[in-house]
């Protein structure tokens, strides 16, 4: 009844291809910036902030990285958390090497790092596809953890062998390291994610993200349209790099606030995949929706059934987690591949027509 | 004003040969996969603006014959001209670049993809705007894109599919997902449009809808088309010549009257029901 776009004629091509061709839409996407901007950095306090809004928004744009490559381009990879460690290893060395740079062109860059890296390891795609492609993804992620551990310069020989990060000042707040608030740093990495969201979803809907999709469709018909394989893959291999490496270094600057190379192993790729098949793949807001569902649930595991009066060790919540997030992995794949997306989208069709069930 | 203008020459589309001249020349190739001889020595040519048939048995190498010519195979011997340019080995997207574009025998839309996405695919190679104006989107690139939409949509309009612009293709029953696939390969705006086998699998009133956009294609965008088929009333409808292959030989070549009278055909395959 109220969700409609009956009455909302398209006049242009532009109107048309706008990327929320229906009013309700713009105004619902609106409502969330407005509260993500001007409610919950004054209402939520400092643990929300940091333990669940920023984490969230740092790995709901590792998600969409990755779903760049896998969802919109068809590359299956388990390289996430590498790629990610790549761009928190430089964005740390950047920093420490011109302190004087603000942090958020630091962060900004460090994606191309990841980038560079990325497209390297992205070259045997252009001879293997699918599971074959997913193995040499794998020995990525080893390398590149190899590399975190044994390169010390990369962590600036601390004895320790993790990267501390240090404090940076933007606009003359504090935000990265063990004094900054968390309201600046939400507001930062809220930013950063903005952004580059809206970048993507630019790319993905012009004859970049046309191309990565036809190679994704059918690879043999893509070519006979002028696409180069060599182009369109390895294009996407260094963007959805791009945006792991830009999470990877604001998931130590902003969340963190030191890591170990244990914190960019095989458990953060897999962490990253199940969030894009859940979310959905092939899906920008399904980014978010896999993000927080599986960063809240075990959050919501553990803290949840005390409020109500049962006692629950960290030790069960979980595993409980891990049994949840599993048998909805297997479900999903089954009987939905495109995720919660695909759940919200039909949510909106059946509100669409409501009242009527079959319209 | 008072020169002299050959239609035929006024109707050339900056590609500087004129109607009915040698668009493609396939000269003695010769495929092989293994111990497999799929095609053997064939030559034939397709001249600009004509409606060329490709006909014989299952295996006959028809589609071979096609996958050489995009550049999907590479013969192992004979060369391929194309708008007088000689060549033996070329890429697809450099087929694709030099203006060929084709449908398959077995659908290979982008099944993912709404049919509008599908068809303004057909258009990769009309679009420019780099890396840099795609991020932004607003300016240049949304203009170019506006522009390419509005071809699509005259093709849309053309093959009559307005009502399933913003349908997933993999949804579509199997007739319109060919016109579809004749709408992308349309989109490209090509020189030679090669069709592998496009009316299998539909009813009669498909089959009519589909010959009708051939011809109409032909004739109103002077689009020179190569194309496979098994009807043989189909084939003798609308083309100007035909080429029949056998065990990857070719055994006939001619107009549809003079092929159907050949003997060698009779005995092949026109003899036998399909
Ligand atoms: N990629 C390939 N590898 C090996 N053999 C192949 C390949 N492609 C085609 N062939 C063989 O080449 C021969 C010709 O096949 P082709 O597909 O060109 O026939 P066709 O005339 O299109 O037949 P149909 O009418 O069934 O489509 C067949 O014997 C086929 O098995
Ligand atoms: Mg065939």
């Amino acid at each position: 009844m109220f969700y409609r776009e009956a009455g909302q004629f398209k006049t242009s091509y532009a109107a048309d291809q706008q990327v929320f061709p229906i009013l309700q839409d713009r105004i619902g996407v609106a409502v969330i910036l407005g509260i993500a901007v001007f409610v919950v950095p004054f209402v939520a306090n400092d643990f929300f902030l940091s333990a669940i809004a920023i984490p969230f928004l740092i790995l709901a744009l590792a998600t969409i990285g990755l779903n760049v490559l896998t969802g919109y381009a068809g590359q299956l990879s388990l390289g996430t958390g590498g790629f990610m460690g790549v761009g928190a290893y430089a964005c740390y060395k950047l920093t420490t090497i011109f302190p004087d740079v603000s942090i958020v062109v630091h962060i900004l860059l460090s994606g191309f790092a990841a980038a560079a890296v990325g497209m390297v390891f992205g070259m045997p795609s252009l001879r293997i596809k699918g599971l074959y492609l997913a193995v040499t993804t794998l020995a990525a992620q080893f390398f590149l953890e190899w590399c975190f551990i044994r390169i010390p310069w990369l962590y600036n020989y601390n004895a320790s062998g993790a990267i501390e990060v240090p404090g940076r000042e933007v606009f003359g707040t504090m935000v990265t390291g063990a004094s900054a608030g968390s309201v600046p740093r939400y507001f930062t990495v809220l930013a950063i994610v903005i952004l580059l969201t809206v970048l993507v979803k630019n790319l993905l809907r012009g004859r970049i993200g046309r191309q990565w999709m036809m190679i994704r469709d059918m690879d043999i018909a893509a070519e006979l349209m002028g696409v180069r394989p060599l182009y369109a893959k390895l294009s996407a291999f260094a963007v959805s790099s791009y945006l792991c490496g830009v999470a990877g270094a604001m998931f130590v600057f902003f969340y963190l606030g030191a890591a170990e190379p244990s914190a960019f192993s095989i458990t953060l790729s897999f962490q990253v995949l199940f969030m894009a098949i859940l979310g959905g793949l092939g899906s920008l807001v399904g980014c978010f929706f896999g993000a927080a569902f599986i960063w809240a649930l075990p959050i919501i595991l553990r803290a949840g059934p005390p409020m109500i009066g049962i006692p629950i060790a960290a030790e069960t919540a979980f595993h409980v987690t891990s049994m949840i997030v599993g048998a909805l992995i297997v479900t999903f794949l089954i009987l939905e591949p495109h995720g919660l997306a695909r759940l919200w989208q039909i949510g909106k069709e059946k509100l669409r027509v409501w009242p009527f069930p079959y319209a | 004003m008072n020169r002299h203008v050959d239609p035929r020459e006024a109707l050339s589309d900056g590609d500087g040969i004129a109607m009915g001249e040698v668009l493609l020349d396939v000269r003695n190739v010769s495929l092989r996969f293994g111990g497999v001889k799929a095609i053997s020595d064939i030559s034939f040519d397709i001249r600009k603006g004509e409606i060329r048939a490709i006909i014989g048995p299952n295996g006959a190498g028809k589609t071979s014959m096609l996958n050489v010519i995009n550049g999907f195979y590479t013969p192992q011997e004979g060369s391929i001209v194309f708008r007088g340019k000689e060549r033996q080995k070329i890429a697809p997207y450099e087929a694709a670049a030099s203006g060929i574009a084709r449908t398959f025998q077995n659908v290979a839309l982008f099944k993912g993809m709404s049919t509008l996405d599908n068809i303004m695919a057909g258009r990769t190679l009309a679009m420019h705007r780099n890396f840099f104006w795609q991020l932004l989107y607003y300016g240049p690139a949304l203009r170019e894109e506006i522009a390419n939409r509005r071809k699509v949509e005259e093709i849309i309009d053309f093959l009559e599919i307005q009502h399933i612009r913003k349908t997933p293709v993999g949804r579509l029953p199997y007739g319109l997902q060919k016109r579809v696939e004749l709408g992308r390969a349309l989109a490209a705006e090509p020189s030679l449009l090669l069709l592998d086998e496009p009316m299998a699998g539909m009813n009669l009133e498909e089959k009519e809808d589909m010959s009708r956009f051939i011809l109409d294609v032909n004739a109103q965008f002077g689009t020179t088309i190569a194309l496979i088929e098994h009807d043989m009333g189909v084939v003798m409808d609308i083309s100007d010549r035909v080429v029949v292959l056998d065990y990857g030989r070719k055994i006939g070549d001619g107009t549809p009257d003079e092929v159907k009278s050949s003997q060698d055909v009779i005995d092949a395959y026109l003899g036998v029901s399909h």
